[in-house]
């Protein structure tokens, strides 16, 4: 199984949905996997938000009544299906946490296959650059009130979408 | 507590909490064994989480230098409290504005009990862990260091917020109760001034800190408010970033069963997320962006810790709760029981010791029976049966001598000072107890029994009425040993000595003709010297001395047989779990190489003879039969419970083995007043397992003396040792 595969395999154990896609094609999936309003930050080569609904630089006010959050994530893990999002002044750590929704954006080229290889490499970046960064697996949950609930203080749903050059 | 008033309490838990708290802490069990099986490294691993520990706590002082400056050179302050009191002064100075504060879930501010000295300063303080805030409105502490509110149902939650919030439809279900919190506590983190979490691991090169949480409130707590304030014990400093790696792998998988939890943040704070000011129209990259950083590490205690040999392991500890998911003392009766001030099972004796003080810990420590069904459990190796024992022994030490003390004095002659109690010597020194009552058998039966002497049994020694005492035999292991012949040195392939233990030599010697005759019929020649007792017993009443000398004692007696290369062959698991496992305290190295490496449990002995030579099998009592076996606690953890499977099964047995944690009774703990009703409630588990419907034909097998006894009591079927049931025939 690729990488790639792999991810995605972990991801739909995670109930998350994943749409593997060419660049060229990323406006218009965003389009379809976004419920509006949407706020997003996004720092890719290969991908950006302009020119779509997704309103950039949000307020505060907007970042709460939206209903999606689209951020990019510097590395994917393979074996669990995790995303690593990095916390920017851009503000990609409340967007990626205030939505009910949360679309992802990852590089197929940055999805490693595991724990050791994510750490090593954010060893050298996040740790050396004193920078801030969630492995975030799955959306947010908890048990504490009797039984699994998807979306306690953070995203109900997730939906990663991987772009292939 | 008195011990009325501990069995009263327990009584209460069993019938108000137990059910809650087994239901939550089987789920975290099951997840944990399937989660780890699928871990290929899974040892490796450990062993890493272990080296990396060991290396951070040996050289603390000096990465809580590095962690200092790395936190003050990204911008943020330190502040290093030597106890409680000084570190709510300093979060209440840095808190001083502040109308109100959001805190995520941390065990670590319990103990500090920051919420009280905030609250105290005009602070409102909002937890926001869904646990922990069912918890704050119930006006109730944690029950568990992971799921604090484990102890109640969906149900009792729902009647709780429906009562608290007025809420105009009533809150039924998971969903329900799930959504009305986010939303109540969304409110009050876009209203806090400040946002308070703990810290699961601190990396001292860089400042970062691991928090790990699922819900996403520790996220929220970070970077919603403008100052964060993080409060974490001295000893979660790690030194390098890579270190977290084995730690991230382990966690959850130990804690509550999953691969990783939702979210495992990453911060090195003061974070460059920008300030958010919630109802504002302005874009948040016009925020003003300053950040306030505050992180409070604690002291109160663990450096003291680490400088006292026996308690700095618990500083390794990586609290995920797992030795009190395993541990079905815990399961029954949850951490208001088990547990102290603030921490809650296995590892809490280690902790209350080392931050409240010997007398919290001493509150629940009896509840720890030895069994050791956490050592295999716990990430990062902690033997946290030891640290019981040692604890035990430290509380003993500090106890006033009963006025009893001369009842027991001349027949324990162990090495205990008089504060030990009376109870734990009776049982420490039960084979003095046994020699005596074997000499004199059967008045001796006859005369336990009669009410006068149970009257004062439980009086004195606490040993409930409702429990049949250990019928002493007329003619002892030894003495029929002695009399017969056994093989000639020429007959024989090997020798091995077969350890008397005091079970087996006084009250139940039918084992220990079973194993001679199976042994012999094998090629074995038996020796039975006469050896003192392992230590076993003692060291569970936390008689660290007493045991001690045994140890010496028993090795000193078996030293010979060692050199003349004979094995040595327990019936009694506890007693091989001595030699394989505790004696490592006791003995020199050399020794205690040589006598773990040449000691074996029957039928792991027997399994091997007949494995190099498979036509052996046929001297032995051959199926097809129906079994039902329960394996050992101290059998598990040392993984020999499979020998004894496998080899019934070799032997055309049809085997039920038993899947719950534990018998109940755990040595002598069953037979004590303050804890005969949760011995009876952990036992109904095996007795459903065995009584389920088309299993009660078994024949019913179990490895240990205290199963066997609990067995007998739920079973009406007579349990026996398998070695009973594969021996030779007599004719």
């Amino acid at each position: 199984m690729s990488t790639v595969d792999t991810f995605e395999n972990a991801l739909d154990g995670l109930a998350v949905e994943t749409t593997r896609l060419a660049p060229e094609a990323f406006e218009g999936v965003l389009e379809e996997v976004i419920e509006k309003p949407a706020v997003g930050t996004l720092s890719m080569e290969s991908v950006s938000l302009e020119g779509t609904p997704v309103a950039t630089d949000p307020t505060p006010n907007q970042l709460t009544e939206s209903v999606t959050g689209v951020t990019g994530a510097s590395l994917g893990i393979a074996e669990y299906g995790s995303v690593v999002l990095p916390s920017t002044s851009g503000g990609a750590e409340p967007v990626s946490l205030f939505c009910d929704l949360h679309v992802v954006v990852v590089s197929a080229e940055d999805i490693v296959p595991d724990m050791p290889t994510a750490v090593g490499t954010m060893a050298t970046t996040l740790a050396d650059g004193r920078e801030s960064a969630i492995i975030a697996t799955g959306p947010s949950a908890t048990a504490d009130m009797g039984a699994l609930v998807r979306g306690a203080h953070g995203p109900k749903r997730v939906h990663v979408l991987v772009i292939e050059q | 507590m008195s011990t009325d008033d501990k069995a009263a309490h327990i009584r209460r838990l069993l019938d108000t909490e137990g059910d809650s708290v087994q239901a939550n802490t089987r789920v975290f069990n099951q997840g944990r064994y399937a989660a780890t099986e699928d871990l290929e490294d899974y040892e490796e691993l450990k062993d890493r989480a272990r080296e990396i520990k060991e290396e951070a706590i040996s050289r603390l002082p000096e990465l809580i230098e590095e962690l200092t400056e790395a936190v003050e050179e990204n911008g943020g302050h330190v502040y290093l409290a030597s106890d409680a009191a000084d570190a709510n002064r300093y979060i209440t100075e840095v808190a001083d504005d502040a109308e109100t504060l959001v805190k995520s879930k941390s065990m670590t501010s319990e103990e500090i009990d920051v919420n009280e000295a905030l609250e105290a300063t005009g602070v409102d303080v909002y937890e926001t862990d869904l646990g922990e805030f069912v918890i704050q409105v119930a006006e109730e502490s944690p029950s568990h260091i992971v799921g604090p509110a484990i102890h109640k149902s969906r149900e009792e939650i729902a009647e709780l917020f429906n009562r608290e919030f007025e809420t105009d439809e009533p809150l039924e279900t998971a969903e329900e109760l799930t959504m009305f919190a986010r939303e109540y506590l969304g409110e009050r983190v876009k209203e806090a001034d400040v946002g308070m979490t703990g810290a699961n691991f601190l990396v001292a090169e860089s400042g970062t800190m691991l928090l790990v949480t699922s819900e996403g409130n520790a996220r929220k707590c970070a970077v919603a408010p403008d100052t964060h304030i993080a409060v974490s014990g001295v000893e979660k400093v790690l030194p390098n970033f890579e270190d977290l790696q084995p730690f991230i792998e382990l966690i959850a998988r130990s804690g509550t069963g999953q691969d990783l939890t939702s979210y495992m943040s990453l911060l090195t704070p003061p974070v460059s997320t920008p300030t958010i000011e919630f109802g504002s129209d302005a874009p948040l990259s016009e925020a003003d962006g300053d950040r306030d950083f505050h992180l409070v590490l604690i002291d109160n205690g663990r450096m003291a810790m680490r400088e006292d040999p026996e308690l700095r392991e618990t500083l390794y500890c990586i609290r995920c709760g797992a030795c009190a998911n395993v541990c079905a003392n815990f399961q029954h009766v949850g951490g208001h029981a088990f547990g102290g001030e603030t921490y809650s099972g296995g590892i809490a004796t280690g902790w209350e010791a080392g931050v409240h003080g010997q007398e919290s810990a001493g509150e629940f420590n009896d509840l720890c029976t030895g069994c050791s069904r956490c050592v295999n459990q716990c990430p990062v190796k902690i033997d946290i049966p030891w640290i019981n024992e040692v604890v035990r022994d430290r509380i003993n030490r500090g106890e006033a001598p009963s006025e009893f003390d001369f009842l027991v004095e001349g027949l324990t002659p162990d090495a205990e000072p008089g504060g030990v109690s009376l109870q734990k010597r009776f049982f420490g020194n039960f084979g003095t107890v046994a020699k005596l009552g074997s000499k004199t058998a059967p008045v001796s039966n006859w005369l336990a029994e009669l009410p006068p002497s149970r009257w004062a049994m439980e009086k004195v020694l606490q040993i409930d009425r409702r429990r049949d005492l250990p019928k002493f035999a007329d003619e002892t292991l030894q003495e029929w040993f002695l009399a017969r012949e056994g093989l000639s040195p020429t007959e024989a392939d090997r020798e091995a000595v077969l350890y008397p233990d005091t079970y087996t030599n006084y009250i139940s010697p039918e084992r220990g003709k079973a194993a001679v005759r199976t042994l012999e019929s094998l090629g074995v020649r038996v020796l039975l010297p006469d050896l003192p007792e392992s230590g076993r017993a003692p060291l569970s009443q936390g008689m660290l001395s007493t045991a001690r000398e045994q140890a010496h004692e028993t090795y000193a007696g078996l030293a010979e047989h060692l050199d003349a290369g004979r094995d040595v062959i327990a019936i009694e698991p506890s007693d091989l779990a001595m030699f394989r496992g505790e004696y490592e305290k006791f003995l020199p190295e050399a020794s205690f190489d040589r006598l773990s490496a040449a000691s074996y449990e029957i039928c792991e002995y027997v399994y091997g003879l007949v494995t190099n030579d498979p036509e052996k099998t046929d001297v032995l009592t051959e199926g097809p039969g129906r079994v039902a076996y329960h394996s050992h606690c101290q059998q598990r953890t040392m993984g020999l419970g499979e020998y004894t499977e496998t080899l019934l099964e070799d032997l055309n047995y049809d085997v039920l083995t038993s899947t719950v944690e534990c018998c109940g009774m755990a040595g002598s703990f069953g037979y004590k007043e303050q804890y005969y009703e949760l011995s009876m409630d952990v036992g109904y588990e095996l007795e459903d397992e065995f009584e389920a419907a088309g299993q009660r034909d078994r024949t019913v097998l179990a490895s240990g003396t205290s199963c066997t006894d609990q067995l007998d009591v739920l079973l009406e079927r007579k349990p026996h040792h398998p070695i009973e049931l594969i021996a030779p025939d007599l004719g």
